[in-house]
């Protein structure tokens, strides 16, 4: 069987300022893809993924994701974005981060029966609901995280973009959480920004590299089963 | 107090004091929680521009104060994002411009200003049955468009991001979220005044942030508490004869400094034996 195509992008070049910043990227997300983002500090991961959530518009090269533009075609995108962006000391629950999700361009919404049944299915999945009405603040670093993944997930995304959602979380969380995404991957596409080389040859199909990668950490942690590949070239 | 209320100016004092706090306690909440309270500073002294302006066209000051707030909220939505980190230039400007602009028409103004004091420091007592028609009607604009929005409002206050990729028009949230913050600015001039109005907007909802979970519950528990100041602070300046605004503002002071006194007490972990040591 054919695997399908959801997201591609074609000598796809950005710059914040003059000096280019991704340089000609292709690459294909299949709709099965446990797709591991690696690269160094301010390589152009984050870019990477706001280009294909059309945050950010390329300067050159076309995207297209679920066959139309991406501020067109994102709604099937489930994002987690960096913890840094993050006001902890909102006060919001739980199931509210989560409810977000489903609110969408009607300005007046009012959450349905349907809207509250997948917010809870979305905690459930995670094994959070009883975490829902605790305050953002109260939950530990590991129960922030699942809810921002619930919040990605309340929306039946076909693709999950996940950037960095490993930052400061301890090894055996981040295990956990991995197991979670492989169950998660057998219905939908995992794309995720990581710096544990040893979790990500352990769980993602495929590793690419954006811009400048070390070719020698590459080989040292290649495993036989993964493919590598660089996406960008000087 | 029962005597007071025979009174027809008093009464005025009360209706407004009603209308101003629950928009106070409402819009003070999104204020707090996104830490705008400079961004709502400038725009209350920037409104004093347009108080000037009609008080020297012997028009109703409130009308002045809506197009100057209106007008300086919108400017803040738009260039927030290009401003970045010189966004407190933009609002020093808008600050300092609208209280000159104010002063020179006051100035110009033949006759004594008496309502130059009103204006800057507040005062309920004074209202007329114009105000409150205007007070009361932007009041209901801004609780219905609370109440309509509530959603999209959370979602773009809590992460304008992920927003984006939900497809949350948050150009188009941001400035009526912008815009209700300038009617309720007009709206709480006459109680506290533009030098003082910061503290109705952040004070009350900042006190009963320690005791919520949730936007909405801060929202009631800051419109209680600024109804209850205003409602006290009324009476105390009706008897003493003071101005209205420092008295409110010092009642809204203390409850927030007993709170975070009782905050820290309802601690459950709170370490009795520290003190007996």
């Amino acid at each position: 069987m054919k695997r399908k195509e959801i997201i591609k992008l074609e000598d796809v070049s950005f710059s914040y300022t003059n000096e280019e910043f991704l340089k000609n990227i292709n690459l294909s997300i299949y709709e099965d893809d446990f797709l591991g983002i690696i690269g160094p500090n301010g390589g152009g991961k984050t870019t990477l993924l706001k280009l294909i959530l059309g945050l950010l518009n390329p300067k050159k090269g076309k995207i297209s994701v679920f066959g139309d533009t991406p501020r067109v075609g994102r709604e099937p995108i489930g994002y987690l974005s960096q913890f840094k962006d993050i006001d902890f000391d909102f006060p919001i629950t739980a199931l509210e981060i989560v409810m977000l999700s489903r609110v969408g361009k009607k300005l007046f919404k009012r959450y349905s029966k349907q809207d509250r049944q997948a917010a809870e299915k979305a905690l459930k999945s995670l094994g959070i609901w009883n975490l829902r009405d605790k305050k953002l603040n109260e939950l530990s670093g590991g129960e922030k995280q699942r809810v921002f993944v619930a919040r990605a997930l309340a929306n039946d995304p076909k693709i999950l973009l996940l950037d960095e959602p490993m930052l400061n979380l301890d090894i055996h969380i981040q295990e956990e959480f991995y197991e979670i995404l492989k169950k998660l991957n057998k219905k939908i596409a995992i794309v995720i920004v990581d710096h544990n080389l040893e979790m990500l040859s352990k769980y993602a199909k495929e590793i690419v590299c954006v811009n400048k990668c070390d070719t020698h950490t590459i080989r040292y942690h290649d495993v036989g089963k993964i493919k590598m590949k660089e996406i960008s070239h000087d | 107090m029962i005597e007071a209320l025979q009174y027809q100016f008093f009464q005025n004092a009360l209706i407004v004091a009603i209308f101003a706090s629950l928009a106070a306690g409402i819009i003070g909440t999104y204020i707090v929680v996104k830490r705008m309270s400079l961004i709502s500073g400038s725009i209350a002294h920037a409104a004093f521009g347009g108080l000037g302006i009609s008080y020297f066209l012997n028009a109703n000051p409130l009308i002045g104060g809506v197009v100057f707030s209106l007008v300086s909220a919108m400017t803040i939505a738009i260039f927030k994002k290009k401003a970045g980190n010189r966004l407190d230039t933009l609002l020093s400007f808008l600050w300092a411009t609208g209280m000159a602009i104010g002063l020179v028409f006051i100035f110009l103004t033949p006759g004594y200003a008496t309502d130059l004091f009103t204006y800057l420091f507040g005062n309920i007592l004074l209202v007329s049955k114009m105000d409150i028609i205007m007070i009361g009607v932007l009041d209901i604009v801004i609780l219905a468009i609370v109440f309509l929005m509530y959603n999209s409002f959370l979602s773009v206050l809590f992460d304008e991001e992920h927003s984006e990729t939900r497809n949350i028009p948050i150009t188009i949230v941001n400035v009526i979220l912008f815009g209700l913050i300038a009617l309720t600015i007009v709206a709480t001039i006459r109680v506290v005044g533009v030098v003082l109005m910061i503290a109705i907007l952040t004070i009350p909802a900042a006190t009963a942030q320690l005791f919520h979970k949730t936007v909405k519950k801060i929202m009631i528990t800051a419109s209680m508490i600024t109804l209850f100041a205003a409602i006290t602070g009324l009476c105390i300046s009706y008897y003493l004869n003071f101005a209205t605004g420092p008295i409110i503002v010092l009642i809204i002071s203390s409850i927030y400094v007993v709170s975070i006194f009782l905050s820290k007490l309802s601690v459950p972990h709170f370490n009795w034996a520290f003190w007996k040591s």
